[in-house]
C-alpha cells in the first residue's frame, strides 16, 4: 500500500506499523512519520478543499509554513485546526481535512497542562546546525544554556539532507552534539518545544507536546505510551539573559496560474519527505526554481527513483555544477523559463512552460528562502529588506538578542555552523563567559552556483487564480483590487485581502503579498516593508495557556478560619473579591428570599452570628500613627481615646470615597483599623503609598494582620446575653462596656486536641507553653442592633465560634451570611463601598457629612470637598427609595426617572437603584438609590422602569429603620 | 512580561509590581491656598512624554517598598530605577 | 474544667491524609502554629542591636536572606522589616520580648496567625515550585539562606530554601489563600505520581 514510500533509508521505524483512518480511508505508516509523510507515502497529496473556493488542496510544504493541509482530529481526542505536517503519526489516529474551519470537542478534555519557569544565560532557538554549535559553544564554556526545537529530534534543516560534517553524515555529528549537551548538568535541551512569543527582556514562552507522540493505552503495539499523569502539553516560560535565533529559514514559493493544485510543493519539502521519511512525493517530477537549492531536490528524487522532466529555472544564467550534475541524470534544465500554468484538479497532471506542456504528478516550486525572523521581530527588532535574498532580515542589533544562521540570511551550512558558533561567543562575553577553545565542526564544500533571481510572481494568466494565501484563498487579484481601492501599506491591504492572517500567518504568503503589492504600485519592496510579526509563531491551543489555572486553581478561593464550620452547616456562598462568604443558610425547604427573612427577623428579634473575619485589619504603629491617621481620614482620629473605637471614612485626593471601616485605638501609638473585605490590599497600599512617598519623616509602621484576627459580629437584643456567658470576666453592662468601646479579655485554650501535632524539633527546642487566649471585644454595629464584635486569634477562631454558637443556643442564636447583613445594614442606610458607591461619590452625598472633619487644616480629599463640582446641588444623594407596591421589588442597577410616563429620547436620568432587598422587620421591599439633588425630593414620587412598566416609588429619609437609633444599646 | 529591578529585591517579574503614576508629583504643601484651576490641575493632569519619563513603583508582592525609575514609554526599556531619597538621574 | 479550654486548629488540618498520599519526590507537611512576628526597626540603631541580643542573631540585612538559631529563623522582608519564626516559643511570648527590645524605638506585631507554613521536601520539590514559581530556583542562586517574597501559582508567599540541593523548602502563605496553595500543590504533585 506504502507505494511510494521508499524500500530503506529516512528516520522511521519500519519494524512497527501504525494504522490509521484519513477522511474515512484505513492506512498505515511508522512510527517517526508525520500525518502529511504518511499520507504522500500512500500517494495522497489532496487532503481538502478551500475555505472560500473549494478548489482542492493538498500538502505544500513538510512542516509548519504549510499554507495547506489543515486537518481535524477526531481520535484520539477531537482537536481542531492541526497540520498534517506537524501531526506525529500515532497508532489509530483518525483524522480528516477540514476548509479552514474545525470543530471543538464538546466533552470536556481530560488531558493535562502546565507550565514551567526556565532560566538560562542564553536561550538557543532551534537545534540545527547554528544552533547546536551556538549551544555546545555557550556549553563548554559553562553557561546554563537552554535549547529548544519544534521538530521531534534535532538537525533541523540537516534532517531533510544529504550533508555531511566532519567527513560524515551530518546527523552523526548532531547525535554526538545533542550526546554532548545531554552531558551538561545545567543544559536543558527540549525537542517538539516550539518558541511562540518572545518578550520583553529575554522572555520567551514555548509550547512543548510532550505525550501525543507516544500514543493512548488503547491504541499502542509496543514501547512507551502517554502516561495520564503527565501533562499533554507544557508552557515554558523561559527568562533568558541573552536570546540567540537560530530558527532557520522557510522556503517561499512563487506565485503563478492555477499554483495551488494537490501536488504542487515546495522543493525543500519534497527532499525532506525523502531524507526523512522515505518517501517520494511524486513519481514525474517537475521543478521550477530561482535558485541553486531547488537542483538539489531534483537530483535527490532523480537518484531515488523519480522521473524528473525538467529543471525550469527562471533565470537565464544556471548554475553550471547543478546543471553538470542534472545533465549526467537525464534532467533537462530550461534556463530562463518560467512556469505559467497547470493542469488537473484533483491533482496537479501537468505544467505548462512557455507554451509547452509537461506532464507531471508533482511540481516543486522554489522562490528562495525567508528567514525566520518572527522571534527576532516579535521583540521589536526591526527588520530590513535584502534585495539578494529577496527577504527581509534583521535590520539592527539589539541588546541580549542575537540572531544567526539561515535566519539571518546565511544559507550555506558551513556558513551556518561558523555562524553559531559566533553568535554564541559573542553572547558569552557580553555574559561575562570565557569561551573554550575547541575545534569547529566542517561543512563539505558548498558547491559554487549562481545569484538566486528574485521573482515574485508570474504574470502570464488568471490573476484570480493565482494564490498568495492559499488558506484564505487570497490572490494577485485580490492585492490588485485592495490598491485599487486605495490601500497602499502592506498593513492595509493584509487586512483588506485577509493575506497572512491564517494559521500559518503568512509564513510563505507575507513576503510575496509585500513583494507583488510593491510591484503594482510601481515601488521598491523594501519601502513598502512587511506586516508585524506578532506572537504566536504557530497557533497554540487555550487549554496549553490556560496551564493547571482551571477549575477550581482558576483564581484563588480564600477561607476564613471558620469555613468548614459554614460548610458543614450548609452555606450558601457568596464571592467578594476572592473570598468565599457565607451568603445565608438555608434551612430545608428554604430558598434565598425565606432564608434571608428568616435570618433578618431573628437577628433583630434575637441574637444571631456573622462570621466577618474577612475585613480587612492593619496595624499602625508608632509615635506619629495618630497623626498619620488623622492625615488619611476624613474625621479625626487623633482625639480618639485609648479603648475607643471611632467609623471613618476614607477618601481618595479627588474627595471621592475609597473606603470605610473602625478604628480602634489600641495605644497611645497604636491603632488597629479595620478595611472593607475587597479593599483590604488596595488600603494598606494606599497607606503605605502615603507613607513612604509624602510622609516618610513620619515614624509609622503598617503591618497586615487580616487572617491574624478572626471576627465574629454577635448581633442583635439577646447578643449581650450570649457575650456576658462566654466571658464572664468582661461587665458587659451598657454603662461599663458603652458602644463604640473595646474591652480585652482572656480565654484558658487546651493545648492537648489538635496541639498533639506541634513539632517538636530535633534541634531541642521546646513547644510554647500553655497560655490564656486573648480575645478583644467591641461595641459597634453594622446593623443598628445592640452588637458586640468578637475578635480573636485565628488560631482558635474555629474553638471561640463554635463556643459562641454553644452558649448561644438558648437564645436561639442564628448564623447569618452577607445577604443578611446587606439587608440589616441598608435599612440603617450603611453604605458598601463599591456598590453604593462607585468612586464619584463623597461623604456628603452619601448623608456622611458628620464624618467630615472641619475641624482639621487638613486630609486627603480635604481640598476637593470645595471644587464647584462637589458643590453642585444636583449632585446625586444617597436616599431610600419605597415602591409604592410594598411587595413590588427594584432590581439593583434600575435607573430613576421622573415620570410618570416616559418622555421621547434623551430622558433625564435621576440615578440609580444601589442596593435593594427585602425587609423583614418593615414588611415590605426598599432600596437605596444615588439620586440627583436626592435630599430635596425626598416625600416626593419618582419613577423606576421594572420589567417593561414604569413604577411609582417614593423618595425617602435614607435611614428606613429605627431612625432614631433606639435600638443601639439592647 | 518586563523584569523590573526592585532597587532591594533585584530583578523581578513585572506582575509582581503595581504602577504608580508619574513622580516627582508631590502633594502640594497647602492645598487650602491653590485655585480651583491650580487644584484640578495637580489632581487630573499628568505629563505623557514620548521617551523618558520618571515613574513611581511599587513591588507589591515582594517587599512592599515604593521606588522610583526612569522608563522609555516608547521602548518600555527601565534606564534608571533609584530609591525614594535619591535624586532622579540626569536623563537625555 | 475541659470546657473552659481552647483547641487550636489550622487551615490545612483536613489535608493530612492527602499529604501523605503524596509520593516521596514531593513530600507536602502543613506545620501548624509557627509563632510568628513582624518586626521593624531601623537596621543600623541600637534597637536592632539589643534585637540581635534577645534574638541570638543579628538581622540578616542581605535582601531576600534569612538567619536563623535553634530556635527563631530571622527573615528580610524590607529594608526595615524582618518577619521572626519559631515553631518553639509561644507567639505572645515572642512579642513580648522582641517589644521589650525595641522598646519604642520600632514597631511589633504578633502575625502567628496572618500566615501558615507548609513544608516541601523531595527530588521533585524544585520541579514543583517552577511550575508556578517565576524566580530563578537553581541551587546556585536560591540555595539555603534565601528567601523570598514572591508569586507561587496566584498567590503572594514568602519562599525559604533549606538546602542547598533545591529538595527542601518551607513555603509561608497567608492562612486565607492555604487551601488554594494545598490544592495547587496537590495539583502540582500529579505530574509525579505515575498511576
Amino acid at each position: 500500500m506504502n507505494a511510494l514510500r521508499l524500500p530503506a533509508g529516512g528516520r522511521i521505524d519500519r519494524s512497527t506499523t501504525y494504522e490509521f483512518t484519513f477522511n474515512g480511508q484505513r492506512l498505515t505508516g511508522h512510527p517517526g512519520d508525520t500525518l502529511a509523510s504518511a499520507l504522500l507515502a500512500h500517494g495522497i497529496h489532496r487532503t481538502g478543499t478551500s475555505i472560500k473556493l473549494g478548489r482542492p488542496r493538498g500538502i505544500a510544504a513538510a512542516w509548519a509554513e504549510d499554507p495547506n493541509g489543515l486537518i481535524q482530529i477526531e481520535e484520539p481526542f477531537p482537536e481542531p485546526m492541526l497540520l498534517a505536517t506537524t501531526v506525529e503519526l500515532t497508532d489509530g489516529l483518525t483524522a480528516r481535512g477540514i476548509p479552514g474551519q474545525g470543530r471543538l470537542a464538546d466533552v470536556p478534555d481530560s488531558a493535562r497542562y502546565d507550565a514551567r519557569h526556565s532560566h538560562a544565560d542564553l536561550l538557543v532557538i532551534g537545534a540545527g546546525p547554528t544552533g547546536l554549535c551556538a549551544a555546545l559553544t555557550a556549553a563548554r564554556a559553562g553557561a546554563r544554556v537552554v535549547l529548544v526545537d519544534e521538530q521531534s529530534e534535532a538537525g533541523g534543516y540537516l534532517l531533510g539532507s544529504t550533508d555531511r560534517i566532519d567527513g560524515g553524515p551530518a546527523l552523526d555529528w548532531v547525535a554526538a552534539a545533542t550526546a554532548e549537551l545531554a552531558g551538561f548538568a545545567d543544559v536543558l535541551h527540549l525537542q517538539r518545544t516550539t518558541a511562540f512569543g518572545h518578550f520583553d527582556d529575554g522572555f520567551v514562552l514555548a509550547l512543548e507536546r510532550r505525550t501525543d507522540h507516544l500514543g493512548t493505552p488503547t491504541h499502542v503495539l509496543g514501547g512507551e505510551t502517554a502516561p495520564p499523569h503527565k501533562s499533554r502539553q507544557r508552557v515554558w516560560r523561559i527568562r533568558a539573559r541573552h536570546v540567540l535565533v537560530a530558527a532557520g529559514a522557510h522556503e517561499r514559493p512563487v506565485v503563478f496560474s492555477d499554483n495551488d493544485r494537490p501536488g504542487i510543493m515546495l522543493a525543500g519539502g519534497a527532499r525532506t519527505y525523502l531524507h526523512r521519511y522515505g518517501v517520494l512525493a511524486g513519481r514525474d517530477v517537475v521543478v521550477f526554481t530561482t535558485n541553486d537549492s531547488a537542483y538539489a531536490a531534483a537530483v535527490d528524487l532523480a537518484d531515488a527513483g523519480a522521473r524528473v522532466h525538467a529543471v525550469v529555472d527562471a533565470r537565464a544564467a544556471t548554475p553550471a555544477a547543478w546543471v553538470q550534475k542534472c545533465v549526467r541524470r537525464g534532467i533537462p534544465v530550461r534556463a530562463g523559463r518560467l512556469v505559467t500554468g497547470t493542469e488537473g484538479v484533483e491533482r496537479i497532471t501537468a505544467v505548462a512552460v512557455a507554451g509547452e506542456r509537461i506532464p507531471c504528478d508533482l511540481l516543486l516550486v522554489s522562490g528562495g528562502w525567508n528567514p525566520a525572523v518572527h522571534l527576532f521581530s516579535q521583540a521589536g527588532g526591526t527588520l530590513r529588506y535584502d534585495g539578494g535574498l529577496g527577504a527581509f532580515v534583521p535590520g539592527e542589533e539589539r541588546d541580549g538578542v542575537s540572531v544567526a544562521g539561515g535566519a539571518a540570511g546565511v544559507a550555506e551550512l558551513g556558513g551556518c555552523l561558523a555562524d553559531g558558533r559566533r553568535a554564541a561567543e559573542g553572547a558569552l562575553g557580553g555574559l561575562g563567559f570565557v569561551p573554550v577553545d575547541s575545534p569547529s565542526p566542517v561543512a563539505e564544500a558548498h558547491v559554487d552556483g549562481q545569484p538566486s533571481l528574485v521573482l515574485w510572481r508570474v504574470a502570464d494568466g488568471d490573476q484570480r487564480t493565482q494564490f498568495v494565501d492559499l488558506q484564505r484563498d487570497a490572490t494577485v487579484a485580490d492585492i490588485a483590487c485592495a490598491i485599487g481601492a486605495g490601500m497602499r501599506t502592506v498593513e492595509h491591504v493584509k487586512r483588506y485581502t485577509t493575506i497572512g492572517t491564517a494559521h500559518d500567518q503568512g509564513k510563505t504568503s507575507g513576503v510575496l503579498a509585500s513583494g507583488i503589492a510593491a510591484e503594482l504600485l510601481g515601488r521598491p519592496v523594501g519601502e513598502l516593508g512587511t506586516t508585524t510579526f506578532r506572537p504566536p509563531y504557530t497557533p497554540v491551543a487555550f487549554a496549553a495557556l490556560a496551564g493547571r489555572d482551571r477549575g477550581s486553581l482558576f483564581d484563588p478561593e480564600r477561607t476564613t478560619a471558620v469555613h468548614a464550620w459554614h460548610v458543614a452547616r450548609g452555606a450558601v456562598w457568596e464571592d467578594v473579591g476572592q473570598w468565599k462568604r457565607p451568603r445565608y443558610y438555608p434551612l430545608p425547604g428554604e430558598d434565598m428570599e425565606a432564608a434571608v427573612l428568616r435570618e433578618c427577623a431573628a437577628v433583630r428579634g434575637g441574637v444571631g452570628i456573622l462570621d466577618g473575619s474577612t475585613l480587612g485589619k492593619i496595624d499602625v504603629q508608632g509615635p506619629d500613627a495618630a497623626e498619620f491617621l488623622n492625615r488619611l481620614y476624613t474625621n479625626m482620629i487623633a482625639t480618639l481615646k485609648v479603648g475607643s473605637v471611632r467609623y471613618g471614612v476614607m477618601c481618595g485626593a479627588d474627595g471621592m470615597v475609597i473606603d470605610d471601616g473602625t478604628v480602634l485605638r489600641l495605644a497611645g501609638d497604636r491603632f488597629l483599623v479595620y478595611t472593607t473585605t475587597g479593599g483590604a490590599a488596595a488600603v494598606l497600599e494606599w497607606m503605605e503609598e502615603w507613607l513612604q512617598t509624602e510622609w516618610p519623616d513620619l515614624r509609622v509602621y503598617l503591618t497586615s494582620v487580616t487572617e491574624q484576627w478572626a471576627t465574629f459580629p454577635v448581633v442583635g437584643p439577646r447578643s449581650r446575653d450570649v457575650i456576658g456567658t462566654v466571658f464572664p470576666d468582661v461587665d458587659v453592662s451598657n454603662a461599663a462596656f458603652p458602644f463604640m468601646t473595646w474591652r480585652d479579655t482572656v480565654l484558658g485554650s487546651n493545648r492537648s486536641g489538635h496541639d498533639a501535632s506541634t513539632p517538636r524539633s530535633a534541634r531541642g527546642g521546646r513547644p510554647a507553653p500553655d497560655q490564656d487566649v486573648p480575645v478583644r471585644l467591641a461595641r459597634v454595629s453594622f446593623s443598628g442592633e445592640l452588637a458586640y464584635e468578637v475578635n480573636v486569634d485565628s488560631w482558635y477562631a474555629r474553638a471561640v465560634w463554635e463556643r459562641l454558637v454553644a452558649a448561644g443556643e438558648r437564645h436561639g442564636i442564628t448564623p447569618y451570611g452577607t445577604e443578611t447583613m446587606h439587608v440589616l445594614r441598608a435599612e440603617k442606610a450603611y453604605p458598601i463601598v463599591g456598590q453604593d458607591t462607585d468612586g464619584t461619590v463623597t461623604p456628603h452625598d452619601l448623608g456622611m457629612s458628620w464624618a467630615v472633619s472641619k475641624k482639621k487644616p487638613f486630609f486627603v480629599g480635604k481640598r476637593s470637598f470645595h471644587r464647584a463640582d462637589n458643590q453642585r446641588a444636583d449632585r446625586k444623594q444617597l436616599v431610600a427609595l419605597l415602591p409604592v407596591d410594598r411587595n413590588l421589588f427594584l432590581p439593583e442597577g434600575s435607573q430613576v426617572i421622573e415620570g410618570p410616563s416616559v418622555p421621547e429620547p434623551p430622558i433625564p436620568m435621576l440615578g440609580h437603584v444601589t442596593s435593594s432587598y427585602r425587609s423583614a422587620a418593615l414588611e415590605r421591599t426598599f432600596a437605596l438609590a444615588l439620586v440627583k439633588a436626592g435630599r430635596t425630593r425626598i416625600g416626593e414620587t419618582v419613577h423606576v422602569p421594572v420589567a417593561g412598566a414604569l413604577v411609582p416609588v417614593e423618595v425617602a429619609e435614607p435611614v428606613v429603620f429605627d431612625p432614631e437609633g433606639a435600638r443601639r444599646d439592647g | 512580561m518586563q523584569l523590573i529591578t526592585c532597587p532591594y529585591c533585584g530583578p523581578r517579574e513585572e506582575a509582581e509590581f503595581h504602577y504608580g503614576g508619574q513622580a516627582h508629583v508631590p502633594h502640594p504643601a497647602d492645598p487650602g491656598s491653590l485655585s480651583d484651576e491650580e487644584w484640578a490641575h495637580h489632581l487630573f493632569f499628568r505629563d505623557n512624554p514620548r521617551g523618558p519619563f520618571a515613574e513611581r513603583w511599587v513591588h507589591a508582592l515582594g517587599c512592599r517598598r515604593w521606588f522610583n525609575a526612569v522608563r522609555d514609554t516608547v521602548s518600555y526599556r527601565f534606564h534608571h530605577i533609584y530609591r525614594l531619597d535619591q535624586a532622579r538621574p540626569e536623563t537625555p | 474544667m475541659t470546657a473552659d479550654l481552647l483547641a487550636r486548629s489550622g487551615p490545612l488540618q483536613s489535608w493530612t491524609d492527602r499529604f501523605a498520599a503524596l509520593p516521596d519526590t514531593v513530600q507536602v507537611v502543613a506545620t501548624p502554629h509557627v509563632a510568628m512576628a513582624d518586626l521593624r526597626v531601623d537596621p543600623a540603631g541600637p534597637a536592632a542591636a539589643d534585637v540581635a541580643g534577645f534574638l541570638g542573631v543579628d538581622l540578616p540585612t542581605a535582601p531576600s536572606t534569612y538567619v536563623e538559631t535553634d530556635s527563631v529563623r530571622v527573615i528580610w522582608l524590607g529594608p526595615d522589616e524582618w518577619l521572626v519564626t519559631s515553631p518553639f516559643r509561644a507567639p505572645r511570648a515572642l512579642e513580648a520580648g522582641l517589644r521589650d527590645a525595641v522598646a519604642g524605638r520600632g514597631a511589633v506585631v504578633d502575625v502567628s496567625g496572618q500566615r501558615t507554613t507548609l513544608g516541601l521536601a523531595g527530588a521533585n520539590a524544585r520541579d514543583v515550585l517552577s511550575g508556578g514559581c517565576a524566580i530563578d530556583l537553581h541551587p546556585a542562586v536560591f540555595r539555603r539562606g534565601a528567601a523570598a517574597q514572591t508569586l507561587l501559582g496566584l498567590t503572594g508567599v514568602v519562599l525559604v530554601a533549606l538546602d542547598d540541593t533545591a529538595t527542601s523548602y518551607e513555603i509561608l502563605v497567608r492562612s486565607s489563600f492555604a487551601p488554594y496553595l494545598a490544592s495547587w500543590l496537590l495539583d502540582a504533585a500529579t505530574e509525579h505520581t505515575p498511576t
